[in-house]
């Protein structure tokens, strides 16, 4: 079994595994925890919808915040579009994604992910420079934002390698590729990386709570 | 004396070479050991981890965007303001002890366990340093009611002996004496009763029966007695049935900003219990901000049960009987600017109850930038402005307020909190700044149309 062998099989799955396991277990946890049930009585009602509202209301900042806080939200922005265009749009993926979900839709043209490529990373090393260089950043961030960022940014950057064929032959920038993907599954249910799935209940929590209220969420 | 050391940075940016904290650090309450007091404080934070703060504690992505929102961090730039800074030991106590990967965390020793050195230093973050303003709560692109966990943070401090010593001794006072400054029934009573005299109009204490349970707040039976008249010159201009209880008379709740559960529900079943004695249908809140959240949203849940009765803060009471014509109003020929109290707007959904009165009044009302929900704190609620060593901290960030109101261009700064109130006029006489706070209950009250 050579190098993409290994990368494309065993690992593959024992990361899958991994992550499965690991997401099931970091969600299960936190639902096994007893509910607190707000028995205010509340202003209007409409908390569910209001919840379920706030789950999208929060990718866009308030109008008031969003001065202060455009360098962030324009880098997380960038790096999150770009890595969707990459992920979901590049032919290599969506093979990919087919051969387990059975799902496959028209590649989008390789000049689009090879542009959302080069614009993903340079905000992936911009937020890095900001994280080690903006006091709030730098104070906050421990292990998990630094790991994460690695293992996020080491996909993009084998993966535009690969494409270019740089370095190395086509097959064993394609298993570095893999082998870095599953990296990145590994860590996934025990970082931060879990927030695309928990920044849900928050944000829904959050928005019941305040929609009871009748407050702006 | 204190020495300028690395922990005590000297503060070049005055006048007068300042150390920037020349006291100890924290405040210490109880004997008890160090360990004691470490445990104490995680286990009375991790007893109330529920599910959604628990999700709370697990979202958190550190993009440090709260900081932006946050007073304390805007008008300092000091990143230790940061919001969901001040309850890093908590999160990472409970990322050790309560996660899911805690075994794992302790194990790669990717949490260090907290030290009660450490809980002495956050006691600034956690009292000092925060409002409970909830702006930072309103901006966070996850989600997380941030000020809700500095609520549950304090709880494990009070337990543990931790908090400022003035909050303490205003919450224990409020406990043994039913009043934080010293309003007790009879002294309350006395003043209800001159300013009866004064706005010569009938109060009335400890009826047996009555439809409205009238409640004020310390600060203002001591500080702006008035409240009390103008509150009984429209009860009684509309005819209600309603009464003071001399068992349950003040609303305020320090237990509850203080971090004493306890407490909290001491000071809170007094009014349920008065309500229910006098078969009240409506407890009327008066003009303060916390004492809104404490008994509107936190009151059932002190109960136990849902409450047997509605609850108003005296702004929402104002805006429905003008809105439904009940209460006639003359018009104020008036340009004014309006801060919105945080627990009553921001976290209590009643952003529009003053601006419906203040539309009937005729003012020319000059919002501030932002304003309603995104409107800047007053930098002393929950429970800051008792501390005396945050004074400093507190004028500085009162700074942003001062700029706010002058951009409106408004002579009289209008709101409904008196601890708002208390909060703007020690900052004017500070700054020995020409704005005033007033009331907007206290304005309806002396415009009262001659019809009703
Ligand atoms: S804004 Fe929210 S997610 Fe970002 S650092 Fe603050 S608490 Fe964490
Ligand atoms: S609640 Fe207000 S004062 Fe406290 S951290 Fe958030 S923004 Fe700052």
């Amino acid at each position: 079994m050579d190098l993409l062998e290994f990368a494309r099989g065993p690992a593959l799955q024992v990361a899958s595994l991994i992550f499965a396991a690991g997401l099931v277990w970091r969600l299960i946890h936190i639902f096994l925890i007893p509910k607190k049930t707000d028995i205010s009585e509340a202003r209007f009602g409409g908390e569910k919808m209001g919840g379920l509202r706030t789950i999208f209301s929060r990718f866009v900042h308030h109008q008031p915040f969003r001065r202060r806080t455009r360098n962030g939200t324009l880098l997380a922005y960038t790096t999150h579009i770009g890595l969707a265009i990459i992920v979901f749009g590049s032919a290599p993926h969506i093979l990919f994604i087919e051969s387990f979900s059975g799902l496959s839709w028209t590649p989008l043209p390789n000049v689009v992910i090879h542009v959302a490529g080069a614009l993903t990373l340079a905000a992936l090393l911009t937020s890095l420079g900001r994280r080690l260089s903006h006091p709030v950043l730098k104070m906050l961030s421990n292990f998990d934002d630094y790991f994460t960022w690695l293992v996020t940014t080491l996909p993009v950057v084998t993966g535009l390698l690969a494409v270019a064929h740089v370095g190395a032959r086509y097959e064993m920038l394609l298993a570095i590729h893999i082998l870095s993907f599953n990296v990145f599954l590994i860590w996934f249910p025990f970082g931060k990386l879990m927030h695309s799935f928990i920044a849900i209940g928050s944000r829904y929590t959050t928005g019941v709570t305040f929609t009871r209220r009748g407050a702006r969420v | 004396m204190t020495q300028a050391t690395e922990q005590y940075p000297l503060d070049t940016s005055e006048q007068r070479l300042t150390i920037r904290e020349p006291h100890p650090r924290h405040d210490t309450q109880g004997d008890m050991t160090a360990d004691e007091r470490l445990r104490k404080a995680m286990a009375n934070f991790a007893k109330d981890i529920n599910r959604t703060t628990a999700t709370y504690m697990e979202a958190c992505v550190h993009c440090g965007q709260c900081a932006e929102a946050c007073h304390y961090y805007v008008r300092t730039e000091d990143p230790r303001y940061t919001p969901i800074w001040k309850l890093e030991i908590f999160k990472q106590a409970y990322k050790r002890e309560n996660s899911p990967f805690g075994l794992f965390y302790r194990a790669l020793g990717l949490k260090r366990k907290v030290s009660v050195e450490q809980l002495g230093e956050w006691q600034e973050l956690l009292y000092d340093s925060c409002t409970m303003c909830g702006r930072c709560s309103l901006m966070c692109p996850m989600g997380i009611d941030i000020a809700t966990l500095i609520g549950q943070a304090r709880h494990g401090m009070f337990e543990a002996g931790l908090i400022p010593d003035e909050l303490h001794a205003v919450a224990q006072r409020a406990r043994e004496e039913g009043s934080p400054l010293g309003a007790t029934a009879s002294v309350f009573e006395d003043r209800a009763e001159w300013m009866a005299d004064e706005h010569d109009t009938e109060v009335y204490i400890d009826e047996d029966e009555a439809d409205i349970l009238v409640t004020m707040s310390s600060i203002e039976i001591m500080k702006y007695p008035n409240a009390i008249g103008a509150t009984a010159k429209i009860l009684n201009a509309l005819g209600e049935k309603w009464t003071f209880r001399t068992e349950g008379y003040e609303a305020t709740n320090f237990g509850m900003m203080a971090g004493n559960v306890e407490w909290q529900k001491h000071a809170t079943m007094k009014l349920i219990d008065s309500a229910i004695k006098c078969g009240a249908k409506l407890v009327l809140l008066p003009e303060c901000g916390h004492a809104y959240g404490a008994l509107r949203w936190q009151g059932a849940a002190m109960y136990g049960k849902p409450l047997p009765f509605k609850v108003q803060h005296v702004s929402e009471f104002l805006a429905d009987v003008i809105s439904s014509g009940r209460l006639k109003v003359k018009k104020v020929d008036q340009t004014v600017t309006f801060h919105d109290p945080c627990q009553v707007s921001r976290r209590g959904g009643a952003t529009p109850a003053p601006r419906v009165v203040m539309e009937a009044l005729g003012l020319d009302l000059k919002e501030m930038v932002p304003t309603g929900d995104f409107n800047w704190c007053c930098g002393g609620g929950g429970g800051v402005v008792t501390i005396h060593r945050a004074d400093r901290l507190r004028y500085k960030v009162f700074e942003l307020k001062m700029e706010q109101v002058e951009a409106t261009g408004a002579d009289t700064v209008l709101s409904t909190c008196s601890n708002c109130r208390q909060s703007y006029n020690d900052a004017k006489e500070h700054f020995h700044w020409d704005k005033t706070m007033e009331s907007l209950l206290e304005l309806v009250a002396d415009n009262l149309a001659e019809e009703n």
